[in-house]
């Protein structure tokens, strides 16, 4: 009877999922009706008549800075994996594996302030110039800038992104057992060859994973990225202009928006970044279900 | 064959190299965390003073916003954690077959929704049912669709910590309740649960913490409030939102108040962090 | 014959257990020695000690000397004592990301070797030495992990072989075989020490009796006895040995 009762708990919570699908589906049918693919492929956004909407601008900003936030993050979140793995003095891997996990708990909305009272100016008077004056002739470092742009926003994701990519990873080359890394040793490799050689390729599956799995972070992130991406409608190649993602015009514009089919638009916004955020979850869970399947059988 | 000895010394400096780059990224991933803390430590201890928490944010101050993030966050727990609980017991005790393996993928995929999409899901709600007669519209904009949206989102959060909680459990405590002949949902309540209480408890904490500190879902639902907590049918106020709200705005003094909220929230999280740990401190003591 | 390995009072720890005491022990140049004696004996703890294996486990220690060709190994880096002194391990551990081909190869390629013939040459002959060759000629490109356990064992050799030690240390090679990989390994054991030098810890004393000219009997981490192979079994010295020897303790 209690099993009942908690299966059916359970099932409820599904129902949950499916009534979201559900609101979310019928609430953005205006949207779906009138613009079909074309809302996929159109890049303006036209709040007053002709009401055109397009998604391409905000698909382009949130592909721009989650890239920037897997360059920047991805090295530095495996560097912190295969130190604490690796290399660290077992009395400093707890206390540091702690506050590395510590990141993740700052609320996104802090971030923002820290982006754009602190990390803001710094990428305006010293970082941005200086990056500038050696890359300028490069499209994409061109342009004014002031700190408050894609450059800035793709930093904090990556900084937001990090104790995902590197707990995950860290998972992953503990899971690599003693007798590889031994093999390796007993051949005459140094500490980094035999990281490189025996723990880093056996765990490739899982740490993709981990990547993955801190991009569909990046994707869905909305607050800290609302605050220093600049908001802006506009496609520009220059990191140094002003953007913005999917979900930061959502944030933006939904309680500014006047005509019902704009409000439709934006959920329909909503819909297309909740599939993205799920395809890209479902392959990392993929990619790390086979870690632990082969982890298991390889005991 | 004789292999060259600088070659060796090559490989010396280049694993040195390897580990101090490694320290590095180390260090370079707590540079922002520590300029964060500090700043937020030093900004927002000017602004931390009685009135702050006396004042509502129309005047300045953030009480309503703790008012407002504590009753959000209470509420939503009433809701969530037995729900979240419940769930996750029947993902540690009876899904362990394909249905159950189903459930789980399922409820994996609800945590990963943006939470801002499930703000929108809770508005878009309220407002059907609005539309359909069904509920005044005006609570389209209010604490219940607040607590809504936070609710979906804590719901698959706990789901999943108490699942994990409860299968540290090892299988032979619960056959050996079993073995004493008593029925599996009492063996499941009265020993099985209580042993993974601190875990379960410490995964209710983390979801509390979580959704404590979420913004975008309360954008489009529980708006914001200058005033003190209305009642469940007006916008709410959030410590979240006020940080939002203020550090966006020209007014140089709330942007400065910002950052004492900000303080505020970091050391509700810490609380909620140290607490945690106290608990299971506390749990693996007596157990 | 010189003694090609020489430790003089050889102890080691694990963190505050001491494991083995006082060693002194020669083993041969171009023959096969081997240490036998009952789990917990230290065996395998003396061994990883002669190629600076023991040290990586934390809070691990080793006091004493050990001269390899009189060089005192200790002094010397450990990445290079390992490459001279090599090491098969009692669960074959083949790269399972690479294939057979690059698993051998993997010492070489370590040490900055990129030409391709020189590679296909040593791995070819690294193969051929380890008795493999002509079971995985055809498919030096399959994963090494997927061999069978004797298969897998003998390309670990192999890879160790590649990089032309000088010491072949074995800890339990063939405890995970079957009769007749075991047997495959034996064989080829006996055509090493044509050109190594080779140091094989076993439980099993018909191995040793097979293929050791010295065998070395340990008790609770001290050397009990050591001669050849023969003596030791048909006229031990010692009471203890005999004891073990006649199974009265196992």
């Amino acid at each position: 009877m209690f099993q009942w009762f908690s299966t059916a708990v359970a099932f409820g919570v599904i129902g949950l999922l499916v009534l979201i699908t559900v609101i979310l589906a019928l609430a953005a049918e205006q949207s779906i009706r009138t613009f079909g693919l074309g809302f996929l492929t159109g890049n303006v956004w036209n709040p007053v008549p002709p009401l055109a909407f397009g998604a391409v601008p905000f698909v382009y900003g949130t592909l721009v800075t989650s890239a920037l936030a897997l360059l920047f993050g991805v090295p530095i979140s495996l560097g912190i994996a295969i130190f604490l793995s690796e290399l660290s003095p077992p009395w400093l891997r707890v206390p540091l594996t702690y506050v590395v996990e510590l990141l993740a708990a700052v609320p996104s909305v802090v971030y923002g302030l820290w982006g754009i009272f602190v990390l803001g100016p710094v990428m305006r008077v010293s970082v941005e110039p200086v990056i500038q004056n050696i890359f300028g002739s490069l499209p994409i470092f061109q342009g004014n800038p002031i700190g408050t742009d894609k450059f800035t926003a793709g930093v904090i994701l990556a900084i937001m992104i990090i104790p995902t990519i590197s707990a995950v990873s860290r998972e992953a080359l503990l899971a690599v057992p003693d007798n590889q890394r031994e093999a390796a040793l007993s051949l005459g490799a140094t500490r980094w060859e035999t990281t490189r050689l025996a723990v880093l390729r056996y765990a490739r599956a899982g740490i993709f994973g981990a990547i993955i799995l801190g991009l569909g972070r990046a994707v869905g992130e909305t607050m800290a990225v609302t605050m220093t991406i600049g908001n802006r409608n506009a496609i520009s190649i220059s990191l140094f202009d002003q953007g913005q993602t999917i979900a930061s015009w959502i944030a933006n514009n939904f309680l500014n928006a006047t005509d019902p089919l704009e409000l439709s638009a934006l959920i329909e916004l909503g819909l297309v970044l909740m599939l993205m955020s799920l395809v890209i979850n479902i392959f990392a869970r993929l990619m790390l279900g086979r870690v632990l399947r082969r982890g298991e059988g390889a005991a | 064959m004789t292999f060259r000895f600088d070659r060796d010394t090559r490989r010396r400096w280049k694993n040195l190299a390897m580990n101090v780059a490694a320290l590095f990224c180390v260090v370079l991933a707590l540079i922002p965390l520590g300029s964060l803390l500090f700043e937020a430590s030093v900004r927002g201890f000017r602004s931390i003073s009685p009135s702050f928490f006396t004042l509502t944010t129309g005047n300045g101050g953030i009480g309503n916003a703790i008012q407002g993030t504590l009753i959000l966050i209470a509420l939503t727990s009433v809701i969530a954690l037995p729900v979240g609980i419940l769930t996750g017991i029947y993902l540690a005790e009876y899904g362990k077959n394909r249905v159950g393996a189903a459930i789980r993928f399922f409820v994996d995929v609800m945590t990963q929704i943006p939470s801002i999409v499930v703000g929108i899901f809770a508005f878009s709600l309220i407002l059907e049912l609005g539309a359909s007669g069904i509920v005044d519209p005006r609570l389209v904009f209010s604490t219940t669709t607040g607590v809504i949206a936070l609710s979906t989102i804590m719901i698959p959060f706990v789901a999943r910590t108490s699942e994990e909680a409860l299968r540290l459990v090892p299988i032979s405590t619960r056959e050996s309740a079993l073995a004493l002949g008593i029925p599996r949902y009492r063996a499941i309540l009265r020993v099985v649960l209580p042993s993974a209480s601190s875990a379960v408890i410490t995964g209710a904490l983390l979801g509390i913490a979580r959704v404590g500190g979420e913004t975008a879902p309360l954008l489009m639902t529980c708006l914001g409030n200058q005033f003190w907590f209305g009642g469940l049918d007006q916008p709410c106020e959030s410590l979240p939102h006020t940080i939002y709200v203020f550090a966006l705005g020209p007014d140089s003094a709330l942007n400065q108040a910002a950052w004492g909220a900000s303080l505020i929230l970091v050391l509700m999280m810490l609380g909620i962090a140290i607490a945690s740990r106290v608990v299971i401190r506390l749990r693996s003591v007596s157990g | 014959m010189a003694a090609k390995i020489h430790t003089e009072t050889m102890s080691a720890w694990y963190g505050p257990k001491k494991a083995i005491e006082d060693i002194t022990l020669d083993f041969e140049e171009h023959a096969v020695s081997a240490i036998i004696g009952p789990s917990g004996c230290g065996k395998s703890t003396l061994i990883r000690c002669l190629n600076r294996m023991h040290e990586t486990i934390p809070k691990a220690r080793v006091e004493g000397k050990v001269l390899l060709n009189g060089e005192d190994i200790y002094a010397l880096p450990a990445v290079t004592v390992r490459r001279r002194i090599g090491m098969v391990f009692q669960k074959a551990n083949p790269f399972p990301t690479m294939s057979i081909y690059e698993n051998v190869a993997a010492g070489l390629r370590l040490n900055g070797e990129r030409n391709r013939d020189r590679l296909d040459a040593a791995v070819l002959e690294s193969l051929k030495q380890a008795a493999l060759w002509d079971e995985v000629k055809d498919s030096l490109e399959k994963s090494g992990a997927s061999l069978s356990g004797g298969q897998q064992q003998r390309l670990c050799i192999a890879r160790a072989l590649a990089v032309r030690p000088e010491v072949l240390l074995m800890d339990e090679p063939c405890a995970a075989l079957d009769p007749i990989a075991t047997a495959k390994i034996e064989d080829l054991i006996f055509d090493l020490k044509k050109d190594y030098t080779v140091v094989i810890v076993t439980h099993n004393m018909q191995q040793a009796a097979r293929v050791a000219e010295t065998t070395a009997f340990m008790y609770l981490g001290h050397l009990i006895e050591v001669g050849p192979t023969r003596e030791l079994f048909e006229r031990p010295k010692e009471t203890l040995t005999e004891s073990y020897i006649t199974g009265r303790f196992g």
